[in-house]
């Protein structure tokens, strides 16, 4: 049976309903993401699991206990807020503390403790300073050791790292996900950026118009993708619209040239129209790049991002990306070359809508 | 040229508001014949009436400024917290005893809570006590309530409720540990304004024939002709220090500078 588990959960403001039935199963010690654009309905289940929403319906259980019924301060769930959240009139030590006070733990506990996640956080040093004296990723690092103090059943991260600048961003959320594995809580991480969802989640649910629409590994997430939608908003997948030619043989129609899937295609028939996805670092331009499938084109653009050459090409009617690595002694293509990508079967994926 | 009128402007309003404040002074120390002395505010000290009017007002004052945090940080944390469109009804209705006189708020309690009332609050003294404690706390409404709901805008409500909720606290431990000690400047400041409005308050308590400084104030200017100076003086005195105490609290603020 697993740790966390919200079952048909729905949300409406009114009449406006904004998770349609919402199904899912977090093991104990397991990191899971909600990924989805704003307005897709990812904090308002985690505000449900807080307690700060009630579900319209369904039902949400921790540990085997119904928390539908339960206010927000019976649930011992540890919450960390985008804008921090520290409690302004109280120093560091304090704020880690006030957890432990309001549960009536013993004075000489509380202060091992606090001491432990100040060491936790590697902010001893300031345990005297108010949160108007630290930097943003020093106030989320003590909003953090203050919502784990308590030893909460589950911890609920909503956008923890939005408000912070890009360097801060990686090295903190590093520091989060070393800090849950060594104390192996349940963790619920809400967030909108890819990067951060697929570089520490043990599964990622990518939400859209409030429904889960693929709930996967960071490796079938992105390698895999289910809906367009999923395709589209994990990296910067291409999307090729063609029509199938010869659905038994796998065969494609991509303008007025033919491709072959690496599978036959089911449930479609010759001149249906499909959307294929090609992940931008699954193709090459290159003289004797390898791969059994490969598509002409022309270029449009090319842009330099250091490590990466991005170049877009006009293949049928739609314009893909396709990345490379910096290659000093290759000279990339310019607008208006033709080329011809190469890439594998296997990475032309087909899209369900 | 134009900063010639600038000045000019500013010199004409100084001495307008402080020539006759330094001509009550003046005044006020010149009880003993050809010479300056505080002869006028010695007697009004020594007066018993003084003593008593005015240590019965402080005590109103301070039950006064109780009973409105306890009745004011409440409501505008609720408000903003879980009613935020109420507020400007909210806001209205604070601001009414700006525009009801406050004879027509006394008479309105005296014909409600009379000896033949089902609340005869006027029919004992601890009764007319607690009523015009009451008054007081209506008169001051529009200065604690602004100062209050001013304060818990410089933070953010909702999010610090959410925080302390996940942490176990229920709406009692937010309120004292979380709510209150984050706006007590803003607290203070309504407290002080609050004891300003109560020390000098006439109306209220001359019909409810209560002992308090006012209409002491009030009976010694119709008597006397030094000491109503010298009271007049004493009475700027405490309003002013009310005043600059404000102003001292808020220095001691721990916490970050208000958001813009």
């Amino acid at each position: 049976m697993s740790f966390l588990s919200l079952t048909s959960i729905k949300k409406s403001f009114g009449p406006v309903q904004v998770v349609h039935d919402f199904n899912m199963d977090i093991e104990k010690g397991e990191f899971v993401s909600f990924l989805g654009p704003s307005g897709c309905g990812k904090t308002t289940v985690l505000r449900m699991i807080a307690g700060f929403e009630t579900p319209t319906s369904g039902k949400i259980v921790i540990n085997g206990r119904d928390q539908n019924s339960l206010k927000p301060n019976q649930r011992n769930i540890g919450m960390v807020f985008q804008a921090y959240a520290l409690f302004p009139n109280m120093n560091v030590q304090d704020n880690v503390a006030f957890g432990l006070k309001v549960a009536g733990v013993d004075k000489s506990e509380i202060d091992s403790r606090v001491k432990q996640m100040l060491g936790l956080i590697k902010l001893e040093h300031l345990a005297d300073r108010f949160p108007y004296q630290l930097s943003g990723g020093q106030q989320q690092r003590v909003a953090l050791a203050r919502a784990i103090a308590v030893k909460p059943q589950v911890l609920l991260l909503d956008e923890p790292l939005s408000a912070l600048d890009a360097k801060i961003r990686v090295s903190l959320r590093e520091e989060i996900r070393q800090i849950q594995q060594q104390l192996g809580i349940t963790t619920v991480f809400v967030t909108h950026d890819q990067e951060e969802a697929l570089s520490i989640s043990d599964r990622i649910v990518v939400m859209n118009a409030g429904r889960a629409d693929q709930i996967g590994t960071p490796f079938e997430i992105y390698n895999t993708p289910s809906t367009r939608f999923v395709a589209s908003f994990v990296g910067t997948l291409n999307i090729i619209e063609g029509k199938v030619a010869d659905p038994a043989a796998g065969a494609v129609t991509i303008g007025n040239q033919q491709v072959a899937l690496k599978d036959p295609i089911a449930g479609m028939k010759g001149g249906d129209s499909i959307s294929l996805a090609l992940r931008p670092e699954a193709g090459s331009i290159a003289e004797g790049a390898k791969g059994d499938t490969a598509l002409a084109g022309e270029v449009v653009s090319t842009s330099f991002l250091g490590s990466v050459i991005r170049t877009r090409l006009r293949v049928g009617g739609d314009v893909i990306s396709f990345d490379m690595f910096n290659n000093p002694g290759v000279t990339p293509p310019v607008s208006g070359d033709n080329v011809t990508l190469r890439f594998a079967a296997k990475d032309l994926l087909v899209i369900r809508e | 040229m134009k900063k010639i009128w600038a000045w000019g402007a500013l010199l004409f309003g100084l001495l307008y508001f402080t020539l006759p404040l330094i001509g009550m002074t003046n005044f006020s120390l010149k009880m003993r014949r050809g010479e300056y002395s505080f002869d006028a505010y010695a007697k009004v000290f020594a007066d018993p009436r003084f003593q008593e009017t005015f240590s019965y007002s402080v005590l109103q004052a301070l039950f006064t400024i109780v009973f409105g945090v306890l009745l004011v940080v409440p409501t505008a944390y609720w408000v903003r917290l879980k009613l935020p469109r109420l507020r400007p009804y909210i806001e209205f209705i604070t601001l009414l005893p700006l525009v009801i006189p406050a004879i027509v708020i006394v008479f309105g309690y005296i014909r409600l809570y009379n000896t033949s009332s089902w609340l005869p609050l006027t029919g004992s003294l601890t009764g007319t006590n607690i009523l015009l404690m009451f008054g007081y706390a209506t008169l001051a409404l529009p200065y604690m309530y602004r100062a209050v709901d001013t304060g818990l805008r410089t933070i953010d409500v909702a999010t610090l409720t959410e925080a302390a909720q996940s942490l176990g606290a229920g709406w009692a431990t937010i309120l004292a540990r979380i709510i209150l000690p984050n706006v007590l400047v803003a607290v203070l400041s309504g407290a002080f304004l609050t004891f300003a409005i109560v020390i000098g308050e006439f109306t209220m308590a001359a019909l409810l024939n209560r002992p308090a400084f006012g209409p002491y104030m009030q009976l010694l200017g119709a008597n006397r002709a030094y000491e109503p100076a010298a009271l007049a003086v004493i009475a700027f005195g405490i309003t002013w220090g009310c005043l600059g105490l404000i102003q001292l609290v808020s220095r001691f603020q721990k916490s970050a500078p208000p958001k813009a």
